[in-house]
């Protein structure tokens, strides 16, 4: 078992945008260390990551504004390396370094 | 199936701008028509012929409000020769710091009228058609059918999931917008445009192919919860008559196999992000790459069941869909109390000591606000009242003041009266109401009623 300081990391940058920075300190941009792999020895994919971010970094004690059964909620867009995300797997894509993930809540005022 | 199909006879000006763009150019310019649109015809790409194909074109803008103003200005300046606008409501005064096509002279008018009067004064030459009532289920297909190409201009999503059924099911191209506070989103949608159920080589997607499921009713917010800066929104507006002149202009939206293999372009998601308390920058423009049409799609997708005489018969719900708040009450009538009554009870000294919480947000507040009132913003309120349950501890930690007397009463008001319900409700899970001792109160109708009722000056946002 490796303990946690020395498990690899993977620098990736987290985005939110919409109202969605909202639930993150009103901070629109994260520089993220994740853990290469999940409790299971897994790489990590983007399930993980949400369930990372709102672990370590939401703010917000509404979750369910950001993930509801675990997955992310309806209206919300992730785009991976500004592509949508059912271009790239959705949840079972593996996290790479230096990817840049994207929430986005869709609008719907005019 | 028949009905779904882009080969239904077309509207005749329709078909009209279809056979000029296959003729080449159909008849000359006027002079008035040369001088005025010289400076965009000699762009490299436009020329006699595009402005030609806008001249015969039919355009539809659906909401006449801070995209479709904007919008609006830019496609009656372009020529295109007949621009249809559908809204119901009428000009407001908050209305005006982004909506630029109404004056402080129009207001009370019809926001169609209106804007077709500043757009007329503009440029004389299109037919300008007003319509001026909601776009629904039952209206929607006869209206959207007399257009070549639709705008959706509008500001809910039970609105657009309609707005973008319809225009699958009648082979129309769709330019959609939307913007809330600091942020505009814009897509082109089924564009260039094919008949539902196609699906096997690269067709475009349409609003459900990238947005399957709308968000959960409270999770929206509102231009006029959340405000709206009119730069961004101005800028969505302009950026969608920009893409709905490029389509018009080079015949994209004429169904056809051409146009297809023409325009195997990626389907773009552009996003508008800028902050206030910044002076230059971070502001951005992200051009997120979408997904085609999908194969599952429940309007354009291969067993799409979605028909045009469904959705006239109310089917699918739109309203359910989005699950669109009601104004229904769940608390009791003894838990609430209309403004004028708890304004007389506070003169008549029956209500001496009370906490009074004021949910707005505090940009709402600063403006003005009921005397003794504490101001607790609704979303400040509900991350607290989630701590509190997620850690446990004293519900009353919640209240911004502790009186003497714990079991003095708590009235809540808003804005409109559905926040301060939600508020009265988390205050009673938390056991704040002290088992029943203490009253916590829903002051009904929020602010907008305290100015009806109570105080006309009261300035209201």
């Amino acid at each position: 078992m490796t303990n946690s300081l020395e498990a690899p990391t993977i620098p990736i940058t987290v985005d939110f945008s919409g109202g969605l920075e909202m639930l993150f300190d009103n901070q629109r941009r994260y520089a993220v260390s994740l853990p290469a792999t999940d409790a299971n020895g897994k790489p990590a994919n983007i399930s993980f990551l949400i369930d990372h971010l709102c672990r370590t970094l939401m703010k917000d004690p509404r979750a369910d504004l950001f993930v509801l059964d675990r997955h992310i909620r309806p209206g919300i867009l992730v785009l991976i390396n500004d592509a949508d995300w059912e271009l790239e797997g959705e949840e079972a894509y593996e996290i790479q370094p230096r990817d840049n993930i994207l929430f986005v809540s869709t609008l719907h005022g005019g | 199936m028949g009905e779904n199909m882009g080969n239904q006879p077309r509207h005749s000006g329709a078909t009209a701008a279809a056979d000029l763009v296959h003729d080449g150019c159909g008849r000359r310019l006027s002079d008035g028509e040369f001088d005025r649109y010289s400076r965009q015809m000699i762009v490299p790409g436009m020329g006699k012929e595009g402005q030609l194909r806008l001249i015969n074109s039919r355009l539809l803008i659906i909401g006449a409000g801070g995209l479709g103003c904007p919008a609006g200005q830019y496609i009656a300046g372009a020529g295109v020769g007949t621009i249809g606008i559908v809204d119901s409501d009428v000009v407001e005064t908050s209305n005006l710091h982004r909506q630029v096509g109404h004056a402080t002279a129009r207001i009370g008018m019809k926001k169609v009228d209106s804007l077709i009067t500043h757009l007329r004064g503009l440029n004389p030459l299109p037919t300008y058609i007003p319509h001026p009532f909601h776009i629904t289920s039952s209206n929607a297909a006869d209206i959207i059918s007399q257009y070549d190409l639709v705008m959706d201009c509008t500001d809910n999503p039970a609105t657009r999931y309609l707005i973008s059924d319809i225009c699958v099911l009648l082979c129309k191209p769709l330019v959609s917008a939307a913007s809330v506070q600091k942020s505009g989103q814009l897509i082109v949608l089924n564009c260039p445009p094919a008949p539902q159920g196609l699906v096997d080589g690269k067709y475009p997607p349409c609003y459900r192919c990238c947005f399957r499921k709308p968000p959960p009713a409270g999770s929206m917010i509102s231009c006029g919860e959340a405000g709206i800066m009119g730069p961004v929104v101005g800028m969505m507006g302009v950026a969608q008559a920009g893409e709905a002149i490029k389509i018009l202009a080079s015949a994209l939206h004429v169904p056809s196999q051409d146009s297809l293999e023409r325009n195997l372009l990626q389907p773009t998601l552009l996003i508008y992000t800028y902050d206030l308390e910044s002076a230059v920058g971070p502001y951005s423009f992200r051009a997120l790459k979408m997904g085609g049409r999908k194969k599952n799609c429940f309007a354009c997708g291969e067993n799409s069941t979605l028909t045009l005489s469904g959705i006239k018969a109310g089917s699918p719900n739109y309203e359910q869909f989005c699950s669109v708040p009601t104004s229904s009450c769940k608390l009791p009538p003894e838990e609430r109390i209309t403004a004028a009554a708890y304004h007389e009870a506070r003169e008549r000294g029956e209500i001496p000591e009370h906490i009074l919480i004021d949910t707005r947000e505090k940009e709402h507040f600063s403006f003005g606000s009921i005397e003794g009132a504490v101001n607790v913003p609704f979303g400040k309120f509900l991350m607290r009242a989630a701590v509190l349950k997620r850690d446990g501890g004293s519900g009353s930690d919640i209240l911004p003041t502790k009186p003497a007397n714990v079991d003095a009463p708590i009235f809540v008001v808003c804005r409109r009266g559905l926040d301060s319900q939600e508020a009265v409700e988390k205050l009673k899970e938390l056991g704040v109401d002290n088992g029943g001792r203490r009253k916590v109160i829903d002051i009904m109708g929020g602010m907008k009623a305290w100015k009806e009722e109570v105080d006309p000056t009261f300035p209201f946002i």
